[in-house]
């Protein structure tokens, strides 16, 4: 059999970004927490806060460090792969990676280094100054990076002469119309898997009865947050869909699995969406709500996806399937917010041992709903590249061969593999180690004090490295 | 528009970057090349510790390179990337593992020798693959148009292997110097002891590829020789600076053999980009026909310049914070 280099290409973006993608989520979203705590600290003095922004701070190190050395890949891939693509859209994509390195990665990398290791070496407010524009940076970057994308799923403010797009607005193209929903969906969504993941690790500490006061203040904070976060996450998401349907009416149809156009449509709970019989089979839904919802009236009109050929109809059962898995984890976890809300009191919450193991089996939960989310939103998008002016195929490198293609498809997997594997089992250290008491804080001197993520956990890899490792 | 010409601006920038990111992480990656050969673990301690604070930010300007082509030069970008495909996945790997080994040796003792391995090859790999993008720039690409249409393996010919071991050596030799400058003791008279080798090493190679360059590419050959003209100023200057490695090492002077090879670099450098200017995908496009257009350029160019000076205080602030001698024993333990 030819190997495809489409297909092999497509498989390694979607399995390189992907791998990419856990981190910064998590990274924006605890960068925030970790200003927070310290701004905490800084207003009252509570060692509470300062001990819980310490432990956060290494875990931040580890998660961040993967982040860059996935990020650098990244940054080669449009030109490896989609080197079409990459030439076409230079003078619009250039600029904002650029801009995304200028303004984001130098901000980040020159910040780090005092929030990873300046505790103590300069004063209490230069290092909460450090740790908001490190914050900061994490947003900044997720503002160009979305914003490039937005830009090829929903394209304006470019003209396309002879095969490349020459920018005639910068506003319009960077504010183009799905990029705040876009923004907004993401900036939650980063909230969220920061909330859950805390959530999580504070509920597995109160389960083993450690460290109660601070975890308590954490987790409480946690479900606050998650109570507001949550349930405004459905509502963006639903704007988000709206607009969607404005923009890209083939996505929401594949969203839907609806095929026909037409009034009445219903909210399909399960089906098994069949490409080549153009239907469903095995459908199981609530009538008019898919109408209801997308048009605010039973009688909408839902487009259906045969009102495109089939040669640019998005493989559906991906983008149907991704879309339930992704709204699903989203209702779920506004369950959870509220049951928290209920649970608090008479401090039920910190006690009832079914909910924290709840709360830690949720942990997961943001990275699979952030990964469906994308690959609703990416797979909905195909057969196009840039939305109805570059297909896929036109992207493609033009001297990409299968055999090549593979051949890097297999050793992403394999760096990665290791690389991940490492790097999860040194994280589950941290988080077993757990909070030092204040004495036990190691103090380093200058040297160890590298500017660089991961040396801010002083956690050994394996057993007999030094430190004693509590369990 | 018409008044300053952009595509010569971004020309200057991308250029500086690109030295910019060879001198910095040039030594960093030379001193992993070094790792198998140190006389021991605390040298292997001390040559990780110098570089350790710094790297991270070094290779920052590895991203602003690719981005920064990407927005001024795309030809670039989508020529070289597909034309050394595999090069480059090599180059990312080595980088990665690299990268990681670096955050997780020291926190390792049972499976410390996999992360020195890890360390040496990632480097090595990294360095040669550089070497050989070099290599790939003078010889040449085939272009249709603005594609590239040669196969996945033009790229490795004897001549881009010969560049590859080329900049491990050089890279291998800012390595030293650095860590002469660095460390102190038994691991600074290790350090001095392989300058010289490794001196005359980068000085076979540089001759074996001066030689064979101009058969390589007719181009070069006509402003070599074409007439008499400066360019022969910059490899005197770079020979000036071999010598001056030389005879600093045997006055055990402990700065100035690191600053002859940041010379020696540079002038080899600009030595190269003389000879192919304005030339920048060989063997047809120039700067301008690379180019994106205007308005990108100008876009950018405004956040750059504002941006790249602050860049450059917080680096060299940081140089400074982490001044002065690694010593054994110091550091992780
Ligand atoms: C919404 C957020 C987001 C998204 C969608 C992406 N990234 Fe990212 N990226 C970040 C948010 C981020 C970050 C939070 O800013 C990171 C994570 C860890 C870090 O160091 O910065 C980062 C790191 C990071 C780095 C390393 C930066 C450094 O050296 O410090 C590069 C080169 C990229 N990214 C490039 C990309 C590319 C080419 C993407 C698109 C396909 C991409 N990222 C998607
Ligand atoms: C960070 C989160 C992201 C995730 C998880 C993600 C996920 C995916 C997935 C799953 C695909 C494959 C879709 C398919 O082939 O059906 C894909 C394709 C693609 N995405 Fe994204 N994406 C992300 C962000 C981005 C961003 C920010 C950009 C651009 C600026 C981008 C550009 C692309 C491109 C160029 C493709 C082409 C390959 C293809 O269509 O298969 N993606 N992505
Ligand atoms: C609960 C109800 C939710 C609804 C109605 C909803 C709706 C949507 C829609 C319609 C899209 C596709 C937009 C497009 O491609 O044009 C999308 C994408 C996405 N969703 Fe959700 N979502 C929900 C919950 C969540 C949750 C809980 C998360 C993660 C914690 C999440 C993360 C994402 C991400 C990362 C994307 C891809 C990026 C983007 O296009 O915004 N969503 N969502």
């Amino acid at each position: 059999m030819e190997l495809d280099p489409l297909i092999l290409s497509r498989i390694q973006f979607a399995f390189v970004v992907s791998f990419h993608a856990i981190f910064p989520v998590f990274t924006i979203g605890l960068a925030s927490y970790i200003a927070l705590l310290n701004g905490l600290y800084f207003a009252n003095g509570n060692p509470a806060w300062e001990r819980l922004a310490t432990f956060w701070t290494k875990v931040f190190a580890v998660v961040f460090g993967m982040g860059v050395v996935s990020g650098i890949v990244m940054s080669f891939q449009f030109g490896t792969n989609w080197s079409n693509f990459a030439q076409a859209s230079a003078n619009f994509l250039g600029p904002m990676l650029s801009y995304e390195v200028v303004t984001a990665f130098f901000l980040e990398a020159g910040f780090l280094g005092v929030l990873l290791f300046g505790r103590g070496k300069v004063p209490q407010g230069v290092h909460l100054f450090a740790a908001t524009m490190v914050a900061v940076g994490t947003f900044i970057s997720a503002f160009w990076i979305l914003s490039a994308n937005s830009w090829m799923q929903t394209p304006a403010g470019v003209e396309l002469i002879d095969g490349a797009f020459h920018v005639t607005s910068w506003s319009t193209a960077i504010f183009n119309a799905s990029f705040w929903y876009r923004f907004m969906h993401m900036a939650t969504a980063s909230f969220l898997t920061g909330g859950f993941v805390v959530a999580a690790v504070s509920a597995y500490y109160l389960l083993r009865g450690r460290d109660e006061v601070a975890n308590k203040k954490a987790l409480s904070m946690c479900l606050w947050l998650l109570l507001v976060l949550a349930p405004a996450q459905a509502v963006i998401g639903d704007f988000h869909g709206l607009n969607t349907l404005e923009h890209q009416p083939t996505k929401v149809a594949a969203m839907e699995g609806n095929w026909e156009t037409q009034s009445h449509t219903p909210l399909l709970l399960f089906a098994l969406p069949d490409m080549d019989a153009q239907k469903n089979h095995f459908e199981v839904g609530i009538p008019s709500l898919a109408s209801l919802i997308l048009t605010h009236d039973v009688n909408g009109v839902v487009p259906g996806l045969k009102d495109v050929p089939r040669d640019e109809q998005p493989f559906v059962p991906l983008v149907f399937w991704s879309f339930r898995v992704m709204v699903a984890i989203g209702l779920a976890m506004i369950g959870v917010a509220v049951a928290g809300l209920v649970l608090r009191r008479g401090g039920r919450v910190y006690q009832c041992d079914r909910y924290l193991k709840l709360l830690v089996a949720m942990g997961v939960s943001p990275f699979i709903a952030v990964l469906a989310g994308w690959f609703v939103t990416e797979g909905g998008r195909s057969p196009w590249l840039v939305y109805g002016m570059m297909t896929q195929a036109e992207a493609l490198t033009p001297s990409l061969t299968g055999g090549m293609a593979l051949f890097t498809l297999i050793g992403y997997i394999a760096v990665y593999a290791v690389v991940f594997c490492c790097g999860v089992y040194y994280l589950m250290r941290v988080i077993r180690q757990g909070m030092l008491p204040h004495d036990q804080e190691t103090v380093v001197d200058d040297i160890e004090r590298a500017k660089r993520p991961l040396s801010a956990a002083h956690i050994p890899f394996d057993d007999d490295a030094g430190h004693p490792v509590r369990s | 528009m018409q008044t300053f010409d952009l595509s010569l601006i971004w020309a200057g920038i991308i250029g500086f970057g690109i030295i910019m990111y060879v001198l910095m992480d040039g030594f960093d990656l030379g001193l992993g090349i070094l790792f198998p050969f140190a006389p021991d673990e605390d040298a292997r301690d001390v040559m990780m510790n110098s570089v350790a604070p710094i790297w991270d930010g070094n290779e920052t300007w590895l991203v602003l390179g690719g981005a920064g082509l990407l927005g001024a030069f795309p030809l670039v970008y989508s020529v070289f990337l597909p034309a050394l495909y595999i090069g480059v996945f090599l180059m990312l790997a080595g980088l990665i593992f690299r990268g990681v080994a670096f955050e997780f040796r020291f926190k390792s003792k049972r499976n410390r020798h996999w992360w020195n391995r890890a360390f040496c090859w990632g480097s090595a790999v990294a360095t040669f693959a550089q070497g050989a993008v070099v290599g790939t720039y003078i010889q040449g690409f085939e272009t249709e148009g603005f594609v590239y249409v040669g196969g996945a393996l033009d790229w490795l010919t004897p001549f881009t292997v010969l560049t590859g071991l080329g900049m491990m050596a050089g890279y291998s030799l800012l390595g030293a110097t650095w860590l002469i400058l660095k460390s102190e003791g038994h691991v600074q008279e290790w350090a001095y002891r392989i300058t010289p080798k490794l001196l005359a090493a980068v000085l076979v190679v540089f001759a074996i590829i001066s030689a064979w360059t101009p058969f390589v590419d007719g181009s070069v050959r006509e402003r070599w020789f074409g007439q008499v003209s400066l360019i022969w100023l910059l490899p005197v200057l770079a020979m000036a600076c071999a010598y001056g490695i030389y005879r600093w090492v045997s006055h055990r002077r402990e700065g100035m053999p690191f600053i002859a090879t940041l010379g020696m670099f540079i002038f080899t450098y600009l030595g190269l980009v003389v000879s192919k200017w304005p030339v920048i995908v060989p063997p047809d496009h120039t700067i301008w026909d690379a180019a994106s257009a205007p308005e990108s350029q100008l876009f950018l160019l405004l956040g750059v310049l504002f941006v790249i000076p602050i860049v450059l205080t917080y680096t060299a602030w940081s140089y400074w914070v982490f001044r002065g001698k690694v010593r054994t024993g110091e550091g992780y333990h």
